[in-house]
């Protein structure tokens, strides 16, 4: 796998990859300060007060936090059952924070699972989406479809034993286009989403739509086509009885005809890769 | 004699002489049994002998029953105080150093709770293992809730319990019971025990069995009516507590246990599928969870809330009933067969994976430690192999024991008209599905019928075993074969405690649909009528957890025929009130 440290970055995406390393530092930081009896509504302001005393104003929406077998999304029927509730840490409970802070006008979207105390199911299941880091990549890099590759993380998953978790997600998405934001002084928010960031969407959706593509990267038919060109948030997310893992980080694809550089993750230094990189 | 290999000795207490008998190394830690009504210490040779490999094992004939004396008069000479007397003077001379492990049944374990309860025998219990035999503090605490609240629930479970008691009232009556048991009924108890209580025959009952229940109907007159009117208001556990419930006893229901965790917290639950006299009927099973009890709570004097029982039980909701029981899946690589194999691992069985893909199997019993299974095997095998299910057979029962549950679930699809199906599509659907059951029943189901100790096997049919369909002629055939397999052989082995359940799951999304073999289409075109079928299961999204969980209901309740998903269970009652609709059904096209 290339390394995109090494790689000459445009100014563009090292404002991205900022961003995104602001994300994951935030995420270690609160989750180093979890502890027993702490909520899901705690953790969230938590991330939220370090980013915004980091300098972030908007968001892409505002961080989730989920314990327990709600990082499976055990039982959610309706979106709403994605926002922070009152249910507390316990020792050995695995938990996931979930942020997309807008720092100077770049987005990020980043995923952190962890737990507190040892959790022997959470550490496996982290392990084994490594396959999935390096699946996504490659079948990226050969234009499949994203509607295909989607089958094939749907068909790792089930080979792996685990449930696709993310078909939980609004459209089933296993990822979405980020992009840069306009920096509004104010910026209101409709159900956790910034509505600076939706209007991105919104509009990519709609020029989508025309050009046959969609920014919604999901396992229906918009998704039939192969990559576009743009920041991609991807974010597998495995369950395996109660307890659910998953990590987000950004893709970048390019319309270069060099296949490494057609796509490429946007940072190699992040925990969950330095992880798997430990464990070798 | 039916203790082979004892040492015995006599112990003096309280005016009468007990018999104790000892197995097994003095220097391993020791294990007490106590015998109940109406038996004497050779009810625990079964299991007094598999535990002497690792226990120092203990039997002793309670006052007046076995080779003990009886005190004199009897009238007033067994109360649980001088009981308790008993046990301290056995304690005393067989482990004078270390705390024992307790064991009782029936008013063993009466006793038992006792002793566990009262302050003079702290420390010198390390933990109790509980069976058909509730503390009559407890028990008149019960009742006095029941009666000072009688919702409907409540009444009905005292009415219960009230209507399992009708040899406690008998016993009461002076004489008579002594009468019986020296005259008719004593002759004929070995045989009621045999037909009504599937008591195995043999040396038990031993030859004192009527002096033996003469003595013990004192036992109920001098505590019952005692202890139930005024129980003990401090009767709280001072060392971990097991409880095995058999759930078909007939004398006690397993309600008199509700809220226990009140007098012995940490409680560990246990349930059996298995009537009142579980040290005859159930041994193997008694000693692997007296084992792991034992073993748990072994090392020094251990007093309520400093450390509570350590045992490796699930989280499952089953975990009472499946707790270390040995659990074969075949087909257990994926879908249904792997789902199965978790969802019993959480409930702490051991499980044995078994399918043709080794990569996969090994995944299963992989994951399936990581979840809760104390251990777990992987085991390549394609079930269509007779010889090479025998050959698994003999090597699971020589390495990991006999098998307790198996599920029969490996199954492959085919889809296509009747004249598209060749023979070998024939011969190849039916050796995985039909064959394949009949290679595992065969083997696993003759261990189990041998080792006479219960079981269960699970068989998966399928929805289309009773749903005809003009596109699955040979899948169809091969299962509605499985669920009449099944029903022959829960009938042949009803009588051996053995459950036989058919499973019908539905439409369920596993990737049954993606290998399926489609007759008489190219390659192609069987690629894409295999993405389509993967397709609308993914759309209809029953997974397969719930059919695993489905399929431990139908072992816990012994559920001869189970339709999982609404589809199945609405077929299936069509195919009892309006099978012409189903006819219908069988002649549309699938949307492929």
């Amino acid at each position: 796998m290339t390394t995109a440290v090494t790689r000459e970055l445009s100014a563009e995406l090292r404002g991205f990859r900022e961003v995104q390393r602001l994300a994951y530092e935030c995420a270690e930081a609160v989750a180093a300060r979890l502890e027993p009896g702490v909520t899901e509504r705690d953790a969230a302001r938590m991330q939220r007060s370090w980013l915004r005393a980091k300098g972030v104003k908007d968001w892409f929406h505002l961080p989730f936090a989920w314990f327990g077998d709600r990082t499976a999304f055990t039982n959610f029927r309706v979106p709403l059952q994605f926002f922070p509730t009152n249910r507390r840490l316990e020792p050995g409970m695995p938990f996931i924070l979930d942020m997309a802070p807008v720092y100077k006008g770049f987005t990020a979207d980043i995923g952190y699972s962890g737990s507190l105390g040892a959790n022997p199911v959470q550490d496996r299941l982290m392990a084994d989406l490594e396959a999935h880091r390096e699946l996504l990549l490659r079948e990226v890099r050969e234009r499949r479809p994203l509607r295909e590759i989607y089958e094939d993380v749907d068909r790792l998953m089930v080979r792996q034993g685990y449930a696709n978790r993310h078909r939980a997600y609004p459209f089933g998405v296993i990822a979405h286009k980020v992009d840069r934001v306009a920096e509004r002084p104010w910026s209101p928010r409709l159900f956790g989403f910034g509505t600076q960031a939706l209007k991105g969407l919104a509009s990519d959706a709609l020029h989508g739509h025309r050009d046959g593509w969609s920014p919604l990267w999901s396992p229906y038919r918009f998704s039939d086509h192969p990559p576009h060109p743009g920041l991609w948030a991807v974010e597998p997310h495995l369950g395996f009885r109660g307890t659910g893992a998953k990590f987000e980080e950004i893709l970048v694809v390019t319309d270069s005809a060099d296949p490494e550089q057609s796509a490429f993750w946007l940072d190699d230094d992040l925990p969950h890769v330095r992880r798997w990189a430990e464990d070798k | 004699m039916t203790l082979e290999g004892a040492r015995e000795r006599r112990v003096r207490t309280g005016g009468v002489e007990l018999c104790v008998a000892e197995l097994g190394g003095p220097s391993n830690p020791t294990v007490v049994l106590v015998h109940g009504y109406p038996d004497s210490k050779e009810v625990w040779s079964e299991v007094a002998s598999r535990l002497a490999d690792r226990f120092h094992v203990v039997l002793y004939d309670v006052r007046g029953h076995g080779r003990s004396t009886a005190p004199k008069p009897l009238r007033g000479g067994f109360t649980l105080e001088k009981l308790t007397d008993d046990f301290l003077a056995v304690a005393d001379a067989v482990s004078p150093d270390r705390p024992v492990h307790l064991v009782g049944h029936d008013w063993g374990s009466v006793q038992s709770w006792e002793f566990v309860t009262v302050e003079r025998t702290k420390g010198r219990i390390a933990s109790f293992t509980s069976m058909s035999g509730p503390s009559l503090d407890h028990f008149g605490h019960w009742i006095n809730k029941r009666l000072t609240r009688p919702t409907p629930r409540r009444v009905g479970q005292l009415l219960g319990q009230g209507a399992k008691s009708w040899y406690v009232y008998l016993l009461h009556t002076p004489v008579l019971p002594e009468l019986a048991w020296r005259g008719p009924l004593g002759k004929r108890w070995p045989k009621i025990l045999e037909r009504v209580e599937k008591v195995p025959g043999g040396d038990y009952p031993t030859s004192s069995l009527p002096t033996d229940a003469a003595h013990g109907a004192w036992l109920y007159r001098d505590n019952i009516r005692a202890r139930l009117r005024r129980p003990r208001p401090d009767a709280y556990a001072h060392a971990p507590v097991q409880l095995i419930t058999p759930l078909g006893d007939a004398f006690l229901s397993e309600r008199l246990y509700d809220g226990l965790e009140e007098w012995a917290p940490e409680l560990v639950r246990r349930t059996l599928p298995a009537k009142h006299w579980i040290p005859r009927t159930r041994p193997d099973q008694l000693v692997s969870w007296i084992t792991e009890f034992v073993t748990a709570n072994e090392g020094g004097p251990v007093t309520a809330g400093e450390r509570g029982p350590v045992t490796s039980t699930g989280t499952g909701k089953y975990a009472e009933r499946f707790g270390g029981q040995l659990v074969l899946v075949t087909g257990a690589g994926s879908g249904i067969g792997r789902a199965t194999a978790f969802a019993f691992a959480e409930a702490g069985a051991r499980v044995v994976a078994v399918d043709r893909d080794t990569e996969s199997a090994t995944r299963t019993a992989e994951l399936a430690r990581l979840i809760g299974a104390p251990e777990a095997w992987a085991e390549t095998v394609d079930v269509s192999d007779g010889q090479a299910m025998e050959k698994l057979a003999a090597k699971v029962a020589g390495e990991y024991g006999v098998v307790d549950v198996l599920v029969n679930n490996a199954g492959i699809g085919l889809s296509g008209s009747f004249f598209d199906t060749t023979p070998e599509d024939w011969k190849k659907v039916l050796d995985v599905n039909l064959w394949g059951v009949i290679h595992g029943c065969r083997p696993f189901g003759k261990q189990m019928a041998e080792r006479g100790q219960g079981g269960h096997i699970v068989n998966t049919a399928s929805a289309a075993a009773f749903q005809p369909s003009k596109a699955l002629p040979a899948y169809s055939t091969s299962k509605a074969a499985v669920l009449m397999l099944s029903e022959c052989l829960r009938a042949e082995l009803s009588g051996q405690g053995i459950g036989v359940s058919a499973i019908c799951p539905g439409l369920v999304n596993t990737n049954i649909t993606s290998t399926a073999h489609f007759a008489g289409v190219d390659a192609a075109e069987e690629k894409r009528r295999q993405k389509r079928s993967a397709r609308l299961y993914g759309l209809r999204n029953y997974p397969p957890e719930k059919v695993a969980d489905a399929i431990l209901r139908a072992v816990v309740r012994d559920q001869a025929v189970v339709p999982v998903t609404p589809e199945a269970r609405g077929a299936h009652l069509l195919s009892r009130f309006a099978p012409r609709a189903l006819r219908a059904v069988a002649r549309l096209e699938p949307p492929l």
